[in-house]
């Protein structure tokens, strides 16, 4: 355990693992590439050869295309990436099919997180902590401001909602591939039972979650509905349609907008909606930094998001970091 | 406290004006006092405890939260309150006491010390939640910052108790948070508060626009609407307040209009400042913007009274040595007025002259002759009109001064709030800077969101997405091949603005779909249009 983590650079379009000539996450195609989740900035087609969970392997055909060597990583289940690297994936709680990467090579442990969060979420198994030398963390909300509240209080928020506008139709903005499943599970635990309406943009996913097993009970499209039979009915859409035309259709809608960044008013009075709901599928200051001191890694990399925060929290309680210089990332809608 | 919290937030989400109407006045109804007191007090800017500043706040933070972790919150958040309200540390198990109301709040504050003042807000954060320290630390800095007027809160409280707003407006002056008298008037339990020696504002009375009707001058007198600031004098008790049109004192910033009156009377008048752009008149008044230079400064340099000295020019008199005059008939009053002239210094005050003229023809004729800057339209006041707050029928009306009209080509297009939140309805507009056919640029000259029907505004949107060209945030550029005819009230050099003017009051007056966009007028059309 020299603690020196040669073998691991971290450059502006993805990690690179250098002995197996691999990367993580690479921004573009590359021969070898280690993919984390099927979020668009982390999973991108065109690698020739992509090492990820079945269900992101899966996200990933419905995006891409079915694409030509793919390798199913199994959770717990290392696997010789060549150069005397083995990669082990492991479950990152941030949608179906996220993992975080340990990485093995000459007696160092890293494991890189992609994104994750801690609090539960009934379409995806939870992050699992495990011990490593080295932990490169996501930073998206790396701000002591950000503490999401349980989801319980938000779906409820929902709920009252809908129930005090019983002409309207509650329409949620959400990002399509997890955020939209784990609101449309949650208000299912909640019991509502009604059908819940989509956007074009969000059918897809919505059906291979279910034929991956995710409960997600009635769904329907909202095209061809008339607008009369949507008053009371939750809506769900992409953030981008919120204010757009497509909204016309409904019946006086009641915009919601399920994001972590809905913790901040400035945040909520740009994006124009009504009620901002604090729903986010990425560890909050409180997660990130208790992970970090539950993994009790040697040295702590930074990657994308607010990382002179969680920089400074290390340096305050004298844990070694630094924040990597890392492009294509994306906050905008989670 | 939770609930003033709660409609603080959702006056934020809110963007209807009837709903924020709505929200606050339920709060008024459903509050007991004296929290609702105190409510309409933070609403109307009127809360202010001496002991906290914002730096109270930022130094009981520095306490609590590394300062690069503050520093890089705060940046992110864009507000200190806000900021403080969400990296509060919550007690450990919870806190031992219940919210406070803001009645305790208030009892709480007025005691603090500069000394003991932190001490005393860290208490009652400890008791509440996140959106609750917000409000409370909102509340008790005394800068709400939510985009409501005063006005629309007193509107919320007439709306609220179902009382005639100028009511609330002619008692509000005299009262003190957290309006106890005002309450009890409003739920039928005590008699109106008394007003009679104070230096109230009493609500202005304002004129219909002059349509259709058919106006005798037998019965009317037409008089100029000269545009400056509408004001009313009041003095009482040896002190004279300045009011502007929606009842805020302005005082400080005309003392030498404050110190002009010494008669125990309430005056209605237009406020000026003297300048050249008088048209011919000597000692005429200059043009709006010449007064906009002396609007809202609290104190008022000796060069700026000598530069632009204010004087009002008298339409009416309200009050007089004690008699109420607002039931009697206008030529009363105007006898009334014209008698008192020669008691005022004459370099302060002017009488607003009446118009003759024949007919209605005539009048025409003299009003489509007007293009004096300092002049807006002309007034015609019914004779036997009584002084009633608002606008009533049959009246007054004004007869505004034609539009000035000039064709622009769209350049830009934002999107609207709230019903509009999905059209493009904000529209920048630009002129030629020369020959559009030997390589002249368009720039922006005004920028106008309304005077389009619903139907013109479906188009308007439809045409933005069709012919866009490119893209910043909000904004749409356009292919700039649509021209609209713009109708405003007036044009003044800006150096705020690229083409070096800016409109007064600028509207979409017609859709120009037959003109061909290089035809558009050139700014040096517009810049002879400059008062």
């Amino acid at each position: 355990m020299a603690g020196c983590f040669t073998w691991i650079k971290a450059e502006p379009m993805g990690i690179r693992i250098v002995p197996a000539n691999a990367w993580i996450d690479p921004a573009r195609p590359v021969e070898h590439a280690l993919v984390t989740h099927g979020h668009a900035d982390h999973a991108r087609g065109g690698h020739g050869r992509t090492v990820a969970t079945s269900e992101t392997l899966a996200i990933m055909a419905v995006r891409y295309g079915v694409a030509d060597g793919a390798v199913t990583a199994r959770y717990h289940e290392p696997i010789a990436i060549g150069g005397g690297v083995t990669a082990t994936f492991l479950p990152a709680g941030h949608v179906l099919g996220s993992a975080q990467i340990l990485l093995q090579h000459a007696d160092e442990r890293v494991i890189v997180t992609g994104d994750y969060k801690r609090s539960p979420d009934p379409t995806c198994p939870p992050f699992a902590v495990t011990p490593c030398d080295l932990f490169i963390t996501e930073a998206t909300f790396g701000l002591p401001v950000f503490r999401h509240p349980p989801i319980s209080t938000e779906i409820a928020k929902l709920l009252t909602a809908r129930e005090a506008n019983p002409n309207r139709c509650v329409l949620v903005g959400a990002y399509a591939l997890g955020k939209a499943q784990r609101i449309i599970a949650e208000l299912r635990a909640a019991g509502w039972d009604q059908p819940i309406y989509l956007h074009g943009a969000m059918e897809a996913m919505c059906r291979l979650y279910q034929t991956l097993g995710v409960p997600l009970g009635n769904l329907r499209s909202v095209a061809g509905v008339p607008k009369s039979a949507l008053a009371g009915a939750i809506v769900i859409c992409p953030p981008s349609a919120l204010n757009d035309r497509w909204s016309r259709r409904l019946p006086d809608p009641l915009t919601a907008m399920a994001s972590g960044w809905m913790r901040v008013r400035q945040r909520v009075r740009q994006r124009g909606v009504e009620l901002p709901l604090v729903i986010s599928d990425h560890a909050d200051w409180d997660e990130l930094t208790t992970t970090i001191a539950e993994v009790n890694p040697g040295e702590t990399w930074i990657t994308h998001g607010r990382e002179d925060a969680l920089l400074r929290w290390c340096e305050l309680h004298q844990r070694k970091a630094r924040a990597l210089a890392l492009t294509g990332y994306e906050d905008e809608d989670d | 406290m939770q609930r003033f919290a709660a409609l603080l937030d959702s006056l934020l989400l809110t963007p209807s004006r009837n709903e924020k109407l709505e929200l606050i006045s339920g709060l008024l109804r459903e509050t007991p006092d004296p929290d609702r007191g105190w409510a309409l007090a933070a609403l109307t800017g009127a809360v202010d405890f001496p002991a906290i500043k914002a730096g109270t706040v930022r130094s009981l933070m520095a306490d609590r939260v590394d300062p690069i972790l503050w520093t890089l919150s705060r940046d992110f958040v864009g507000d200190t309150a806000e900021t403080a309200s969400l990296l509060w540390p919550e007690p450990e198990n919870g806190s031992l006491e219940p919210p406070p109301t803001l009645g305790e709040v208030v009892a709480a504050m007025s005691q603090a010390t500069r000394s003991n003042a932190p001490l005393v807000l860290a208490g009652l954060l400890d008791r509440l939640d996140t959106p609750g320290r917000y409000a409370l630390i909102k509340f008790a800095t005394g800068a709400l910052r939510i985009g409501i007027s005063a006005r629309l809160a007193k509107v919320a409280f007439a709306q609220a108790f179902a009382v005639s707003v100028d009511k609330v407006e002619e008692y509000w002056h005299g009262l003190e948070p957290p309006y106890a008298d005002l309450f009890a008037w409003a739920t039928g339990t005590a008699p109106p508060p008394r007003t009679d020696l104070l230096p109230l504002f009493r609500p202005f009375m304002l004129a219909h626009p002059l349509e259709n009707e058919a106006i005798s001058l037998a019965d009317y007198v037409a008089e100029w609407k000269w545009d400056g600031i509408r004001v009313q004098l009041v003095h009482v008790g040896g002190e004279t307040r300045v009011y502007s049109r929606g009842g805020d004192e302005i005082s400080a910033s005309f003392p030498e209009i404050a110190g002009a009156l010494h008669i125990p009377a309430v005056l209605d008048g237009e406020l000026l400042v003297r300048g050249a752009a008088q048209g011919g008149e000597a000692g005429g008044a200059a043009s709006f913007n010449a007064l906009q230079q002396r609007l809202g400064r609290k104190t008022v340099s000796k060069a700026m009274l000598a530069d632009a000295p204010a004087f009002v020019r008298l339409y009416d008199v309200l009050m007089l040595s004690g008699d109420d005059l607002r039931e009697q008939p206008w030529s009363e009053r105007r006898a009334r007025l014209e008698a008192l002239m020669p008691q005022l210094d004459p370099a302060r005050f002017d009488l607003s002259q009446t118009i003759a003229a024949q007919d209605m023809e005539a009048l025409a004729e003299i009003r489509a002759g007007a293009r004096d800057a300092a002049i807006e339209g002309i007034m015609l006041k019914h004779r036997q009109s009584p002084y009633v707050a608002g606008r009533r029928a049959g009246l007054w009306y004004k007869w505004k001064r034609a539009p000035l009209l000039i064709d622009c080509v769209l350049m830009y297009a934002q999107r609207g709030s709230g019903k509009r939140s999905s059209f493009y309805s904000d529209f920048t507009f630009g002129c030629w800077n020369g020959d559009p056919d030997a390589g002249a640029e368009l720039l922006p000259v005004g920028k106008a969101y309304f005077g389009f029907t619903d139907e013109e505004l479906r188009f308007l949107d439809r045409h933005v997405r069709q012919h866009t060209v490119a893209k910043y945030g909000p904004v749409r550029e356009t292919d700039r091949s649509l021209v609209f005819e713009v109708a405003f009230d007036s044009v003044h050099l800006s150096k705020r603005h690229k083409s070096g003017m800016a409109m007064r009051f600028p509207r979409i007056h017609r859709i120009r779909q037959d003109k061909p966009p290089h035809e558009a007028d050139r700014l040096e059309t517009l810049r002879a249009l400059v008062t």
